[in-house]
This record gives structure tokens, sequence and C-alpha cells, in this order.
């Protein structure tokens, strides 16, 4: 029971970490591995909002944070990204740099040890099943299910979340029907590396801010977008959920230090098996040999 | 407003040099060469000029073994189109490979060094092998997982010296075969990768980069192509890491350190990618800024990264690019 209910829990997480790189993919085929970056970078600022500048009340910090984070992500396009875009070992490389800087910026700056925390929303834990579970986790669970809902029906049924669908589907085509595609791809950036603050959040509570969660939560979304096929949303969280319970199994059966085997080597069986991820259907020949 | 742009015309030097005149004349002949010779006898000169600076010496290694796993990295990604995000992984592998074989095999400096570098190879491909299928994004997300994996897998079985490394590693035999060694072998990885890819399999490495299913249309498999790219990389990452674990005595987790992978990769892009030589001359630079920016500590990554960035978006071409151009072309402005 135990297993089910953590499992499931870890693999809201894992979602929840992979969906913002997944959007941007999806959207505008930039590989954004300044992901993992903006994710720690979110939980500092918080952490800085709360602790030093002005000490605001936590749902005020939250919502800035989110918005910075938000911000950085479409400043990195607007900036950086716009001039190359299209040429893959460039966006590669220049992406990793800038999360690279912002990380180990930020470990100079002293974002070290054990002092940065940030509190959970709502202390205290209950029985489900007969399993202990905090409060935070369950929010972070329900915030899962809300993010998706919300994602889905503003992909679906808003004028932004279409143009972005359909920029996705077809760039010329869209480009002909007057979507401006720099601009998809600045509120793609936003939304995803807002999505990687809002994950950020709701995830530190659980633990301490650390710079090296920037680069396991960069390997783990991508770790889920490669077995679910990148860009393809339902199999992000699928995969979520595969490697959610492998990695929860690993841990009640062997020891955490699997954790991040579990999820290289389910990314190379994957690619053995079914290169193109378990979803990924489309580009399949256009994208791997 | 008269409008006026710049027009490049190539030296007459430089097309009287192209094919058989080149050897018209001694001045063709220094045209082509003293570039080169240059370079080639300031690299083999530097550890006397610095036997003026000892502490500057040390660096040489550093630098030249940087020097290597630039071009390791510019080969692989501008020849090939296979970005390595984890250069780490090879040197880390060639480092453990012959620490093991020097420590527990009881095997000599000699033999330890080549058989950690051709086995290096030999694994470092082997493990690679299933991602080879994958290009672009999907190669270079799956290589910067490789050296984490394999740090965390030493430090959960507790293998090899877990988190403390193993020490213990014979030393070379003398400072000038440190230097010697690790300078001509960069020197031979260079103008050996420069002939090679050159050559008509590097024009089908190329084309994998550019446009495998063209490759494959012509029957030539993709697949074992990037075997051998990879392979070759590998080899030269792993020599690199083998030298380290000599040079340290020591090999420790530390050679999967994200060093390994990003300064490779700032040095040819700030050299200029696909030159091959910009990826020596950009180590050459980076690898002695870092050492006078010793103080920062993790502040020169911060530094690497913006530079590279920086070079990236306004300056793409690299240095050696920009003066391959001065010295073949000169510029003057004409009127439209």
């Amino acid at each position: 029971m135990e297993i089910l209910v953590y499992g499931i829990i870890n693999s809201v997480i894992l979602s929840m970490v992979a969906l913002g790189f997944t959007l941007v993919y999806s959207i505008s085929r930039l590989p954004n591995f300044a992901h993992g970056a903006l994710y720690v970078t979110a939980g500092f600022t918080t952490w800085l909002f709360l602790n030093r500048i002005g000490h605001m009340p936590y749902p005020v910090a939250i919502i800035l944070s989110i918005f910075i984070t938000g911000a950085m992500g479409a400043l990195i396009y607007r900036f950086i990204l716009i001039r190359i875009r299209g040429m893959e070992i460039s966006e590669i490389i220049s992406t990793y740099a800038i999360g690279l800087a912002l990380l180990e910026g930020l470990r100079w700056g002293g974002l070290r040890g054990m002092t940065f925390t940030l509190p959970p929303f709502i202390e205290g834990s209950f029985q489900i099943f007969g399993v202990n579970v905090d409060y935070q986790r369950l929010i972070i669970v329900c915030c899962g299910v809300v993010v998706f809902l919300f994602l889905y029906f503003f992909t679906h049924f808003t004028k932004i979340g279409l143009a972005l669908r359909g920029i996705a589907q077809d760039e010329r085509a869209a480009m002909m029907l007057g979507i401006d595609s720099d601009m998809t791809a600045i509120i793609s950036l936003a939304i995803g590396s807002g999505l990687a603050g809002f994950a950020a959040i709701l995830l530190l509570p659980l633990g301490n801010i650390i710079v090296e969660a920037g680069y396991n939560v960069l390997i783990f979304a991508i770790a889920v977008c490669v077995i679910g096929g990148l860009g393809s949303w339902g199999g992000t969280i699928a995969a979520s959920f595969i490697i959610g319970f492998a990695q929860i199994l690993t841990e009640a059966f062997l020891s955490t230090h699997y954790q991040m085997v579990v999820a290289l080597l389910a990314i190379i069986v994957t690619l053995l098996i079914k290169p193109s991820g378990i979803f990924g259907k489309q580009k399949e020949l256009e994208e791997r040999v | 407003m008269e409008q006026m742009r710049k027009e490049r015309v190539d030296r007459g030097l430089k097309v009287r040099t192209e094919g058989i005149y080149a050897i018209s004349s001694y001045r063709e002949m220094a045209y082509l060469l003293g570039p080169r010779l240059f370079f080639i006898l300031a690299v083999l000169s530097l550890p006397f000029i610095l036997d003026l600076a000892p502490y500057w010496k040390r660096v040489i290694n550093i630098m030249c073994t940087y020097a290597i796993l630039a071009i390791s990295f510019d080969f692989l990604a501008n020849y090939v189109g296979l970005v390595c995000l984890g250069g780490a992984f090879f040197t880390g592998i060639g480092g453990y490979l012959s620490a093991i074989f020097n420590t527990y095999l009881g095997m000599p400096v000699y033999l330890s060094m080549p058989a950690a570098t051709l086995g290096g190879a030999v694994l470092c491909t082997l493990l690679l092998l299933p991602c080879l299928p994958l290009r672009g994004v999907y190669f270079a997300i799956v290589t910067l997982m490789y050296p984490l994996l394999i740090t965390r897998v030493i430090e959960a079985l507790n293998i090899f010296g877990g988190t403390n490394g193993m020490t213990g590693v014979d030393s070379l035999p003398n400072e000038y075969v440190e230097h010697y060694l690790v300078i001509l072998l960069s020197l031979l990885f260079l103008f050996g990768m420069r002939r090679f890819v050159n050559q008509d399999i590097g024009l089908v490495l190329r084309g994998v980069k550019d446009n495998d299913q063209s490759v494959r249309a012509s029957g030539i498999d993709v697949t074992s192509m990037k075997v051998m790219a990879v392979f070759i990389a590998s080899f030269m990452g792993c020599f690199s890491g083998a030298y380290m674990a000599h040079l340290y005595m020591w090999a420790g987790l530390s050679l999967f350190a994200l060093d390994f992978s990003i300064i490779p990769i700032a040095s040819v892009v700030i050299g200029g990618g696909g030159t091959l030589i910009g990826a020596v001359i950009g180590s050459f630079i980076l690898v002695p800024l870092s050492e006078l920016l010793r103080a920062f500590g993790t502040f020169r990554i911060v530094i690497y990264s913006v530079a590279l960035t920086a070079f990236i978006v306004f300056k793409s071409e690299g240095i050696m690019v920009y003066l391959q151009r001065k010295y073949h072309q000169f510029e003057r402005w004409v009127k439209i």
C-alpha cells in the first residue's frame, strides 16, 4: 500500500518536473537545458523574498518568484535563443551554459549547506489507506492534477493555446495564418519556465534548496520526456508513472542510490526497444535514424 | 548619403598556394607552413620557456589535456553531429581503468596508460552503443547523464575506493616526460585528426552529420560510422583521463567532474568549431585563464558559461575562423 501511495505521489512529482521541459520542446522544438537551473532559482528567489527582501507573505513570494522565472525564460529566448534558433548544437550548448551559469552562480553566491528551506504550506500529516502522508504531498498531487487540467483547457480552448498547438503541429502553416513564431516561442518558454518555478515551490518544502537539485531535476525531466516520447503529453504522464513507480520500488528493495541508475536504464531500454518513446509517433524518421 | 560595404578579397598569395603551385617558391611555402610551424615550435618550446615560472609548467600539462578533450568534442560535434555533453565520462573511465591496471594488476605506467586508453575507448563505445541511433538533442541528453550515473554507481557500491578515490597510482618517470608526452600526443591528435577528417571517411562522417538518410541510402551503415567516431573520440578522452590519473597519482570521482565536460565545449566554441586547431587554441586561452581565476572557486564555471553563451550568440565563428580570414583575405570598403 505504501508503495502504491508513494508511487503515485512520486509519479506526480516527476511529471510536474518534466512538464515545463516537454511543453517548451513540444511547442517550439527548443531543448531548454536551463530547466533545472530555473527550478532552483525559483526556490531561491522565494526564499529571498521570504527571509531577506521585504519578508513578504508566503503566497505573494510564490507568485512573484513564479513570475520572475517565467520572465527569465522569456528573456532567455528574446535575447539569446532567438539568434541561434534552428542550430541544434548551439541551442543545446547555450541553454546548458545558461543553466550552468545560474546554478554555479547561485552556489558561488552562497547557496550551500542546509540553511535554505521553504516551509510547507500546511504542517502535519494524515492517514490514507493506513499510510502516513503529509499535507504537502497531498497538495502536490492536487496541484499537479489542477495544472494538467489547466494546461489542457488552456491549449484547447484559448486563442493563445491554440496558436501554440498550431505552431507545434506545423510551423509554416501556422505562420501563414498569422501566428508569430517568435511570440509563441517566448510564450512557451515563459510558461515552461514558470512551470519549473511552480514545481520548485511545490516540491522544495520537502527538502533543502540545493544546487545539485538543479542537475537532478534536469536529468529526471529529460528521462521522463525521452521515455514518454519528446513532445508528447500523454507520454510524459505515462512515463513519469513508470519511472515514479520504478524508483519507489528500487528505494523499497534496493537503496536510494540507484534512483538515477533506474532512470538511465529506463532510458536505454526504451531507446533500444522503441526509440521514439512510448507515445512518440510523429517525426520518428526525422529525429532519429 | 553614400553607402559603403566591406568587401573581402583573397590575397594573391593565398590563391597561388592552392594546388601544386604551393611548392613554386619559398615564399609560398612559408605562407603555408609558417603558421603551422610557428604553432608547433611554440608549443614544443613551452616547457623550456616556462622554466622561469615553475608553477605555470604544471599548467602546460592540464592545458594540453584539455586541448585533447576539446579536439575530441570538436570532432564529435562538428564532424559527426553528436554533441557529447559528458566528456567527463571518457576521462573518468580512462583514469579509473588506468588506476585499476596500475594498482590492482601492478602494470607499469608505460603499459597501464595505453591499456587504459584502448580498453577505456572500447568500454565507452560499448556503453554508448545503445544511444548511438540517437542524434542531436537526444544524444546530448543521454551523454549528459552518463558521468553522473557512473558517479552514483561508484558511490553506491563503494567500489574502487568509493568517494575517497584510488591512491597510490604510479607517477610518470620525470617532469619532461610528463610535459612532452602530452604535448606530442596533443599535436599528433590534432594533425592526425585534421588529416583524418579530410579523407573519404571524414567526408562520410560529415554526411552523417548533415543528412544521415542520404548516407544510409548510399548503402553505408550510419551506426557503424558513428561507432567508429565515438571510438576515436573516446580514445582521446580516455587518454587524457589515464594521463591525469598518473599525473596526480590519484583517480577519484572528480575525474567525472563537470569541468571536463564544460571547458572543452567552451574552448571549442571560443576557438571556433569545426577547425580542430581552434579547439586547441581555445583551451590554451581558457585553461591559463582559469588558473588566474582560481581564487574565484566555482565562479569560474559561471565565467566560462557566460563567455560561452556570448561567443555563441555574438561571435559564433570563433577566434580561429576569424584569424584564418584575416590571414587569407584583405578587406576594403567599396561603394555600393
